[in-house]
């Protein structure tokens, strides 16, 4: 009886999640995966006919007169894996550190540095990476700086570089990884980093086999995180990335906006997400904790 | 006793809140010798996690020197020193099984695989965890968290094994088997223990010596008994166990009694050795030390606390007079509240401080 009841308060409790994820989350998933199979609709929009090539066009199968098969698309998809790996990398380089270092701050010095990490979400990404296109440019705020203590002789060329593009996305990627990281390394008990040292341990044997498996579930979901959005990011290479930079979520947004053609934009999304999930399974899988 | 650890002059001080300083080592010189069971006892902020700590080598000291085997260790990091430490909270590593737990400090030491399981496996033995080892820590209760821990600390065979209260967290029945236990394996490894508490009736089961600290320095230090019936000082007489204390002066001197008299003049019969008329002092008597009987002195009951076999009984010589703690055997005659009874002592057993 009381079973039953248990039941249908969880019941009750989950419908409203289910619906707003069936309708809003579900739905439109669905939708991108059946469109990747229809034919392109002249003006854009989808004829309800069984089509393929979509998805020939990136792999290769695709008939040469209607579709080309284009391996620019695999290049460009290998691309963004790779500026997202490398996104990743170096925010986990940039965070690990300070998380120790913020967690050992007194109380009051703590607040005011998670606070400052927060604080670049109160203003547009739009204009923060505008801010950076300032920086960056050659007559910009770095070249200057770097030519007037005369560090370099001529102005740096790295706006629309894969540099510039790796920077931006660290730059807003950097408080997803620090969160999670930070609350990891603050949960880190004290005792069991002294208790490694007074059993015969030495600084390196200790971060090893201790604080870094201790900290791992931080360092796993601040990747995961970081990593998932990295891949597919158009803002930041859109604006400073320029033509060169092209990435996996650029040329979503191009067929869907530019080139009208639904169905292919919904085939290069399909593909991004269920390589993105191959990538994240096969990481958090190998580095769950292992048993020695 | 050959001398283990030598610590001579240990000072270390830290910064309060309030921006003062204060000194949790206060010029401390202790002693442990090989094989021995020494318990740090005293209440919080005595200085005996800090002196552990220096042990061990998670606290540096300001001033002072620490010896092992007659070696300075001072100056060396925790992982090189020969000691190992039972942490308050176990500090058990969570992402481990209990038997890589207990090996950890082989593991790091370079110790060959099989080399390492055979001493796990004695290690689990010797505290009674045998089978357990591809457990995860978590999956213990924390009576068996603390063995793990044990066997973890004495795996590699420190010179000293250091305990910081380990037995705070268990219940009653569990830390006084433990107690038992900890004395036996310590009598079995022939290692030195170091144990910290505050418990005053866990330092008086399990030490070879107590050692007495307060506010930084050491009050006194000797056997149990030694620090139960001869206490040196008021602090100690109230720290260790339930005491009676009567500040007197001695009124007359009666053979080989003196008769010391309290303010509030109740008359006590003390040991005479070396006693002169008005010399002040402080007496001590246990609760135990009292017997009800025929004769002696006259006190009225005015609370009694049952205790199974035995009663706390508290008595006064006159309405509004101190309370004497008496311990009175259960009985169908015992007395009740507001019986008039009189209370004999041995006034050979008395007990007088030093110097009060």
């Amino acid at each position: 009886m009381a079973r039953r009841r248990d039941r249908l308060v969880l019941a009750a409790l989950l419908t409203p999640v289910t619906l707003f994820l069936g309708v809003f989350f579900l739905v439109p998933l669905l939708t991108i995966a059946v469109f990747s199979f229809l034919t392109p609709g002249l003006y854009g929009g989808v004829e309800w006919a069984f089509y393929h090539w979509n998805y020939g066009r990136i792999f290769g199968w695709a008939d040469g007169i209607m579709e080309v098969f284009e391996p620019v698309y695999l290049r460009i998809l290998g691309r963004s894996l790779s500026f997202a790996a490398v996104t990743v990398l170096l925010c986990l380089i940039l965070c690990y550190p300070v998380a120790f270092w913020v967690s050992r701050l007194p109380e009051r010095w703590r607040l005011v540095f998670l606070f400052l990490i927060t604080l670049p979400f109160f203003s547009s990404l739009i204009v923060r990476l505008y801010a950076w296109l300032l920086i960056l440019k050659p007559s910009g705020l770095l070249n200057e700086m770097l030519l007037g203590i005369g560090l370099i002789g001529a102005p740096l060329e790295i706006l629309y570089t894969p540099t510039a593009v790796v920077l931006g996305m660290v730059y807003v990627m950097v408080p997803f990884m620090f969160l999670p990281l930070f609350a990891a390394v603050d949960n880190l008990d004290r005792s069991l980093i002294e208790a490694s040292y007074d059993l015969g341990a030495t600084r390196f044997q200790t971060f090893r086999k201790v604080i870094l498996p201790q900290t791992l579930p931080g360092i796993v979901g601040g990747s995961v995180i970081v990593f998932i959005p990295s891949v597919g990011n158009f803002i930041v290479p859109d604006v400073l990335g320029g033509a060169k930079g092209l990435m996996a979520g650029n040329l979503v947004e191009q067929q869907f906006l530019s080139a009208r053609n639904w169905p292919f934009g919904a085939a290069l999304s399909m593909l991004i997400m269920s390589v993105v999930l191959i990538v994240l399974v096969t990481f958090v899988t190998r580095l769950r904790p292992k048993e020695g | 006793m050959t001398g283990l650890l030598e610590i001579r002059g240990a000072r270390r001080s830290f910064a309060t809140p309030e921006g003062g300083r204060i000194a949790a080592l206060d010029g401390v010189d202790l002693d442990v010798g090989a094989n021995e069971f020494v318990t740090l006892l005293g209440p919080s902020g005595c200085g005996k996690t800090t002196l552990l700590r220096s042990i061990s080598g998670f606290e540096a000291l300001d001033a002072g020197v620490i010896r092992l085997d007659g070696r300075d260790i001072g100056a060396l990091p925790p992982f090189r020193r020969p000691v190992n430490t039972v942490f308050q909270s176990y500090a058990l590593f969570g992402h481990m099984s209990v038997a890589r737990n207990v090996g950890y400090a082989l593991e790091v030491g370079g110790v060959a695989r099989a080399e390492r399981e055979r001493a796990v496996t004695e290690a689990l033995d010797k505290v009674g965890l045998a089978g357990f080892g591809a457990r995860r820590p978590s999956q213990l209760s924390g009576g068996q968290r603390q063995r793990v821990a044990l066997a973890r600390a004495i795996i590699g065979r420190p010179r000293i094994l250091l305990l910081d209260e380990p037995l705070s967290a268990l219940d009653r029945n569990l830390r006084q088997q433990m107690q038992l236990e900890l004395k036996t394996l310590q009598h079995n490894l022939g290692i030195a223990f170091v144990f910290v508490t505050h418990d005053q009736e866990e330092a008086l089961t399990m030490s070879d010596r107590i050692v007495v600290m307060r506010a930084g320095r050491i009050e006194q230090q000797g056997s149990p008994r030694d620090i139960f019936r001869h206490p040196r000082t008021r602090f100690v007489a109230e720290f260790i166990g339930e005491t009676n204390l009567f500040d007197v002066t001695v009124d007359r001197l009666e053979g080989e009694v003196a008769i010391g008299r309290t303010a509030e003049g109740l008359e006590l019969r003390l040991p005479g050795a070396g006693l002169t008329v008005g010399r002040r002092a402080t007496a001590v008597l246990r609760p135990a030390d009292f017997r009800l009987a025929e004769a002696g002195l006259p006190v009225t009951i005015t609370r009694s606390v049952y205790l199974g076999q035995d009663l706390n009984l508290f008595a006064t010589p006159a309405p509004g007079g101190p309370e004497i703690r008496v311990t009175a055997r259960d009985a169908a005659d015992a007395p009740e509240v507001g019986a008039r009874v009189h209370l004999a002592y041995d006034a050979a057993a008395v007990h007088l401080l030093e110097g009060a």
